[in-house]
């Protein structure tokens, strides 16, 4: 514009342009969508900025989304996915759903209809903003092409501030056909909103004075560690005070596998020293976690005789199923790094041995058969084992869900933060494949391995197409026992063994690699195993394994739905 | 014990939020007995008063998960003896009842309602008070016949400050 001076830096452009303009003004230089009639404007914009922002196509919205979480997951970037209206915008939704209840950045852009067919049952019209309301940390509908840099600023604000979680802009396509006098500013404030609330230095001191005064203290962690960038100040923390310190499923990767503190997993497939022990504990501190059901099981058993001190940063989560003595509200970077200093360095070596005797109990009923089977099929662990020798444990291990997740979890080595992706508090079958473009993408120069069973890989198998098409190298290991297995495990162990529609009949899964021209392997006997493992991580490709595992094997320690944590079962 | 509570929300001005908050009660099948939306004394600040029935606990965890609506700016929860509350209800009568049934008349004085409008037709008796009073008085109208009755949702003050203009300007 010939008006536009040094002054005045505003410049008249198209909506479409605009949303284009702003998502490079927030650092995001990658995006994964599918085009669509409502969404085009934006495409064609996409096409003009291709060399500065990476636009990737999946086959379906729901690997767009799944991807974008995947990404941001592993980089701490806000994840950015793209839909045209209607069925565009709601394939998105269960990967909307999926990063809200794991608090993942997201910001997703709809298109809709043109204003003035707003509520005329358009061609591919939903109401988008109703639909993904319940299921967004913040929606918004932009009608108006002026409207739009701000709705963006605030999405990217809201979106990775406080407790991260997916947000919705839904456009409609006159705003990105229309303009606008452009002039960017970022969002660094919405009054009615509190990313973090202030720590209460009381709280803080109380926490210490609990934590000080335990003899068998114990602490589970969560997310809220690799979100608040907390792992230095968590480790200093345990440390400090010595803690035996278990993990939720997100929380995986916060602290290293072979950290002596580190004693394994909580909740329903967790270890066995840490369930029992729960109930054993004088002082139990949580951190950045939030008491999922799968987690605690029945919660009238749950911890009765502990007193609770609650690391969180959302204060909804604080008293929600666990009341707590002391909540301490506030970032976990910060609150750890304040109360450090009120921590007495401590050891508790005969508390931190029953974990290590219970977990020698698990080794000889549970980890020892997966690990070293002495029956001829294989198993999951053995597998998982296999590729952590490979890797050293410093792959990022991406999986889906069911009983390979409840494996690859328990099984899978971590020497890094931020390298366990896997979709906890939704369970979204289908999360890996799609998942795993997006980590690899979000850390180009580490190793991703995916671990799929054979049914959720057979629910967003089209994303092969993606790996095709963008040549992303990443190493996708079905764990192949021909069952819905998790379903089947409760069907087996609850249901009488009545197998009701949990048998697959699967395809030659290595014809469907090869025709997306991916490197494929099948391994069906032990003696195969490692030099395919070998083979596949010293591949610079793609690469697909399929491993046919024993059919029936169950994951143990097991707590029942609704039992009590101490009552979890080695078999 | 289930107790009946009125909550208060302090809001931005945002089409969606009715939805969402909505959401929020439907998710823990709580019924919302009733719900006024309103201006509050804040500029561009929305009001929105609800009242439901469930123990004070749920109450707690149901106002956090509220608060944390974006645009949500502060919200809270009283018993009925921390509010001054009222409810508005509005009764169309036959007009004919006023010569015909001339005690009516005594009716709507005594119980210090007012009348809104007369028509040829029909008037329309206007009680403002709290639910026994309004009820009292459809008791009462009812054997004449009520051509129509309805309520307003409850509007409430609160005896305690809500201190949402200072809370705003630390927010700024």
């Amino acid at each position: 514009m010939e008006n536009s001076t040094k002054t005045n830096p505003t410049e008249r452009i198209s909506g479409a342009e605009a949303v284009v303009r702003s998502l490079l003004r927030e650092g995001a230089d990658l995006a994964y969508g599918y085009p669509g009639g409502a969404i085009m404007p934006i495409y064609d914009e996409l096409y003009k900025y291709q060399d500065k922002l990476q636009h990737v196509l999946t086959r379906h919205e729901q690997g767009a989304i799944h991807a974008a979480q995947g990404f941001a997951r592993v980089s701490g970037k806000v994840g950015v996915c793209l839909a045209t209206s209607g069925p565009g915008a709601t394939n998105l939704i269960t990967g909307i759903a999926d990063a809200q209840i794991d608090s993942t950045p997201l910001v997703c852009i709809t298109g809709q209809v043109a204003s003035h067919l707003l509520g005329t049952d358009a061609f591919q019209e939903t109401d988008v903003i109703s639909i993904s309301a319940p299921v967004t940390k913040w929606n918004i509908q932009v009608t108006k092409s002026e409207d739009i840099p701000a709705a963006i600023a605030k999405a990217f604000y809201i979106a990775k501030s406080g407790r991260p979680g997916p947000v919705l802009i839904d456009i409609t396509k006159d705003a990105q056909l229309g303009e606008l006098d452009y002039a960017y500013e970022k969002c660094t404030a919405v009054r009615s909103y509190k990313p973090v609330p202030k720590t209460n230095t009381e709280q803080l001191k109380a926490a210490a004075e609990l934590i000080n005064a335990a003899k068998k203290p114990f602490i589970v962690f969560g997310q809220g560690v690799i979100l608040g960038e907390a792992e230095a100040e968590f480790k200093a923390l345990i440390e400090k005070a010595g803690i035996p310190s278990a993990w939720t499923v997100l929380g995986l990767s916060a602290l290293p596998t072979e950290h002596y503190l580190n004693v394994g997993m909580v909740g329903m497939h967790g270890h066995y020293g840490p369930n029992k022990l729960t109930n054993e504990c004088d002082v139990l501190i949580a951190i950045g976690m939030r008491f999922d059901d799968r987690v605690t099981g029945n919660l009238n058993t749950y911890a009765k005789q502990a007193k609770v001190v609650h690391f969180e940063i959302d204060p909804a989560e604080v008293d929600k199923n666990v009341k707590s003595t002391v909540a301490v509200l506030g970032d976990a970077k910060d609150t750890l790094s304040k109360i450090l200093p009120f921590i007495n360095e401590n050891n508790h070596d005969a508390w931190h041995n029953e974990f290590k005797k219970h977990w020698e109990t698990e080794v000889e009923a549970v980890i020892d058969p997966q690990l070293k089977p002495t029956k001829e099929g294989l198993t999951m662990g053995e597998v998982i084992n296999q590729v952590n020798k490979e890797t050293q444990g410093d792959a990022i291990i991406v999986s889906d869900v069911g009983q390979h997740q409840m494996f690859t979890v328990r099984y899978a080595d971590f020497t890094k933060t931020r390298s366990n992706v896997t979709s906890g508090g939704l369970g979204t079958m289908g999360f890996a494949l799609p998942a795993a473009i997006g980590a690899k993408m979000g850390a180009p120069k580490r190793e991703v391995v995916a671990y799929i069973g054979d049914g959720g890989y057979q629910m967003t198998c089209q994303e092969l197409g993606t790996i095709l098409q963008t040549g992303v190298a990443v190493k996708i290991v079905v764990l192949n026992n021909e069952y819905l297995g998790m379903v089947r495990q409760w069907q087996q162990l609850f249901f009488d063994k009545r197998y009701a529609s949990t048998t697959m009949v699967n395809p030659d899964f290595i014809k469907l690699a090869e025709a997306y021209d991916i490197q494929a392997k099948k391994v069906s006997k032990r003696e195969d195993l490692a030099g395919a493992v070998k083979e596949m991580i010293a591949s610079d490709q793609s690469y697909f394994l399929e491993v046919m595992i024993e059919k029936e094997d169950n994951v143990f320690p097991m707590v029942p739905t609704g039992a009590c944590v101490s009552e979890v079962r080695l078999s | 014990m289930e107790e009946l509570f009125t909550i208060s929300v302090y809001t931005e001005n945002n089409p969606g939020l009715l939805n969402r908050i909505a959401t929020i009660f439907l998710k823990r099948h709580i019924n919302i007995e009733s719900l006024n939306v309103s201006r509050s004394e804040i500029e561009n600040v929305h009001r929105f008063t609800i009242v439901a029935r469930m123990k004070e606990l749920a109450v707690k965890k149901l106002v956090g998960q509220i608060e944390k609506q974006i645009e949500v700016i502060k919200a809270y929860y009283h018993t009925d003896d921390e509010i001054i509350f009222h409810e508005t209800a509005l009764y169309k009568m036959a007009s004919s009842l006023l010569f015909e049934q001339r005690e009516i008349q005594n009716v709507i004085k005594n119980s210090s309602a007012n009348i809104v409008t007369v028509d040829p037709e029909f008037f329309v008796i206007e009680k403002t008070g709290r639910r026994k009073d309004t009820e009292e008085l459809y008791d009462q109208l009812e054997p004449y016949g009520i051509m129509q009755f309805v309520r307003s949702g409850r509007i409430s003050i609160s005896k305690t400050e809500m201190n949402i203009s200072s809370l705003l300007e630390k927010l700024k």
